[in-house]
């Protein structure tokens, strides 16, 4: 039997593991990955390196508030006039050749995709890095129907070998160091050259070889979008290996999966956005590789065009003010790196293909937080709400704003049922300080602090319920003498 | 799936309705949409060469009389490379020079993947380049063709007019045919996804050499 201390143990039953929600919250998740210390190696190593590049090409544009100021005012825009944009966009992609589809969620996604690869008679595909096709698990969904995914992003392609999960928005093997790259390389990929090193050029050599093959004789290929142009029907898609275009150019067929949010309303608007995209992401001034098109072009590039627009979640988010705001985003990742949670406890511990702050507002407000106990409820608690990833945000989101609203609510949900740890607890404080006699019989209490604390005058653990406090922060020992008892000692002459 | 077009954007009218309507504002535009520099400037022409070669790309700056010697030297050893159908007359010479094997991409018959995967280099020219970020844009105009010979072969020598140079991103995007199949390119294919050390030249050409005619 074990002993009601306030705190209700309960099973995640409404909350089913999904790419969007782990299967333990935040503070148990990041438990574990705190104690990695490679993970937090890797991590501060490559967030360091990202921070210093993107300061420094941020710093050279004088103009870069300017460029904030109207990107953020874009996407608002977009936001109001969403159904009017995402009509445009269709009439446009359509008028050109290409076939646009809708999915609700990403059950029907899964299945419009599946469709039309089988309609090719392709059962593999190349695949661009995407985080809509990640949202929706679409990998595994293929491969359940027959088909093989082949991501084709070096960092994809490692996770993918790995049977690992991204653990960055833009750099998902953020996780692994060469060694570790190598070492996947070496037992999961055929024909690997003999003694092959852990030096960074010779294993990108190495996914050269082994994708070459591939985009040549591709007949079907899958990408996101990073911007759809409302009023050209245009898509974009910006990359740096090359992967991008050969999955873009060369089969006949593409099908690209892209969240109805990405949406600008004109052509000239990429004007902002290829400045603060790719200064924001990786730290340069733009990106090896960006691709345009706005439907079929005879002679060149995939003649079956296809873009099936996602909604799965987005809707729900876009019904309140906080999911809106988060809707800005353009997964540019500049938040991850800046943001000093994430860079201790690495992308694994919140369970979502979106991580970071921008994750913990995004997540929650696409698959709604169900209660208490879904691990995404536990998301807005995992900031430290420093203001960083606001400073960083190219198009101005608000983060730690949002995260302070979404708590809010979370703390609101809980009112009304049993009394929570932490309201006995200050039920109790408040009992004790309001009466001088409690408040002196209690700090003789404090003694014994001194005692558990031993010698480094820390302590570690505390019994339950007040284990909940000390799981995570270390409590200095109490000082040897209370305030109250120093002043009777100092000042004899006040002791009425 | 007409069911789900209907119900997504119902969706998102309920949505926006819960929210409360949305006054339009206007968007700002307060960022630097002209540079200081005039297009195909020396100055404009320096800025975009100092961000090619800081992504690794190797830049010639010629005189128009220096063309073909330059794009010689450009294409090194290669011994076959692919052309586009407009290449200007003195940068085909330079194509033909050195006993190398010159294949038009004509539209008629297009080469296949595997065809390209066996040519050395390709030439083109280019719609317009930005200095401020070191990117050039191919549109699939006649001397730069279809987008799959600048992306299999292993060498790329773009040839670019000095008045294509502007400064800006936004002068860039003023000058571009949406309609057309875009490229941008800024230095070679390169990733950084192995502790995020670049290495340059990944699935795309891994050499790519700028000859700017001024």
């Amino acid at each position: 039997m074990t002993t009601f201390l306030g705190v209700p143990l309960r099973r995640h039953a409404h909350a089913p593991e999904s790419p969007l929600r782990g299967t333990e919250s935040f503070p148990q998740a990041a438990r574990r990955e705190l104690a990695n210390p490679q993970l937090r190696a890797n991590l501060a190593h490559a967030t360091a390196t990202i921070r210093a590049k993107r300061a420094a090409v941020v710093g050279e544009l004088a103009d870069w508030e300017a460029l904030r100021d109207s990107g953020s005012a874009i996407k608002a825009d977009v936001m109001a006039r969403l159904p009017e944009l995402l009509e445009q966009f269709e009439a446009a992609f359509t008028a050109r050749g290409g076939t646009v589809h809708w999915a609700a969620d990403a059950d029907e996604a899964n299945r419009i995709v599946t469709e039309l690869v089988r309609a090719t008679g392709a059962d593999e595909v190349i695949k661009i890095k995407s985080m809509a096709t990640q949202e929706i698990g679409l990998n595994e969904y293929l491969e359940e129907q027959g088909i093989a995914a082949v991501e084709t992003d070096l960092a994809e392609l490692i996770v993918q070998l790995g049977h690992d999960k991204p653990s960055h928005i833009l750099v998902p093997a953020i996780h692994r160091n060469r060694t570790e790259i190598r070492d996947i390389f070496v037992s999961e990929m055929t024909g690997v050259v003999e003694g092959l090193t852990d030096d960074p050029r010779e294993l990108a050599m190495a996914a050269r070889t082994h994708l070459r093959r591939k985009f040549l004789s591709a007949r079907v290929a899958v990408s996101g979008a990073n911007f759809g142009i409302a009023d050209t029907g245009t898509l974009c898609v910006v990359e740096s290996e090359g992967n991008g275009r050969m999955c873009l150019t060369l089969p006949d067929t593409l099908i690209t999966v892209m969240g109805i949010e990405k949406l600008l309303p004109t052509f000239a608007d990429l004007e902002v956005f290829l400045q603060l995209l790719p200064r924001s992401s990786t730290g340069e001034r733009m990106n090896p590789y960006t691709s345009l098109w706005s439907g079929v072009t005879p002679g060149d590039g995939p003649q079956d065009l296809h873009v099936v627009l996602l909604d799965n979640g987005r809707t729900n988010a876009l019904a309140d003010e906080v999911g809106r705001a988060a809707l800005h985003c353009i997964r540019c990742s500049a938040c991850l790196n800046v943001c000093p949670v994430y860079e201790r406890t690495g992308g694994h511990a919140y369970g979502s293909v979106y991580p970071g702050p921008i994750g913990a507002v995004l997540t929650p407000q696409l698959t709604g937080m169900q209660g208490h106990d879904d691990p995404n409820a536990s998301l807005p608690y995992a900031s430290s709400l420093c203001g960083a990833c606001y400073d960083a945000c190219p198009v101005k989101i608000n983060i730690p704003e949002l995260l302070v609203e979404l708590r809010a609510r979370s703390v609101d949900d809980e009112r009304g049922g049993m009394p929570g740890g932490w309201d006995a607890a200050m039920k109790a404080a408040s009992w004790v300080m309001s009466d001088p006699k409690r408040f002196a019989a209690a700090e003789k209490g404090l003694q014994l602090g001194r005692i558990v604390a031993g010698r480094d005058r820390k302590i570690s653990t505390l019994p339950p319920p007040l284990s909940g406090w000390t799981q995570s922060r270390d409590l200095p020992a109490p000082p040897a003498q209370t305030f109250r008892a120093w002043w009777r000692e100092t000042h004899p002459e006040e002791q009425a | 799936m007409t069911g789900s077009r209907e119900a997504v954007l119902g969706r998102i009218r309920a949505a926006l309705a819960t929210a409360g309507p949305v006054a339009a504002q206007p968007v700002p535009r307060e960022y630097d949409r002209r540079g200081a520099l005039a297009p195909g400037s020396p100055e404009a022409i320096e800025l975009l060469v100092d961000r090619l070669i800081d992504y690794r790309a190797e830049v010639q700056v010629v005189a128009p009389a220096e063309v073909t010697a330059a794009v010689a030297r450009a294409l090194g050893d290669a011994a076959s490379v692919v052309v586009p159908r407009g290449l200007p007359d003195d940068v085909l010479a330079a194509c033909e020079q050195d006993g190398r094997q010159v294949v038009g991409d004509l539209s008629e018959i297009p080469l296949t993947a595997a065809q390209l995967d066996g040519i050395d280099a390709v030439v083109t020219g280019a719609r317009v380049a930005i200095a401020l970020s070191g990117t050039i844009v191919l549109d699939g105009g006649p001397d730069q063709g279809r987008r799959a010979i600048t992306l299999v072969p292993d060498l790329h020598v773009i040839v670019l007019r000095a008045d294509q140079v502007v400064q800006t991103v936004p002068e860039a995007i003023a000058l571009l045919d949406p309609t057309a199949p875009l490229t941008m390119i800024s230095g070679p294919s390169a990733t950084s996804d192995i502790e995020l050390q670049r290495v340059e030249g990944v699935h795309g050409p891994r050499t790519l050499r700028v000859v700017i005619v001024g």
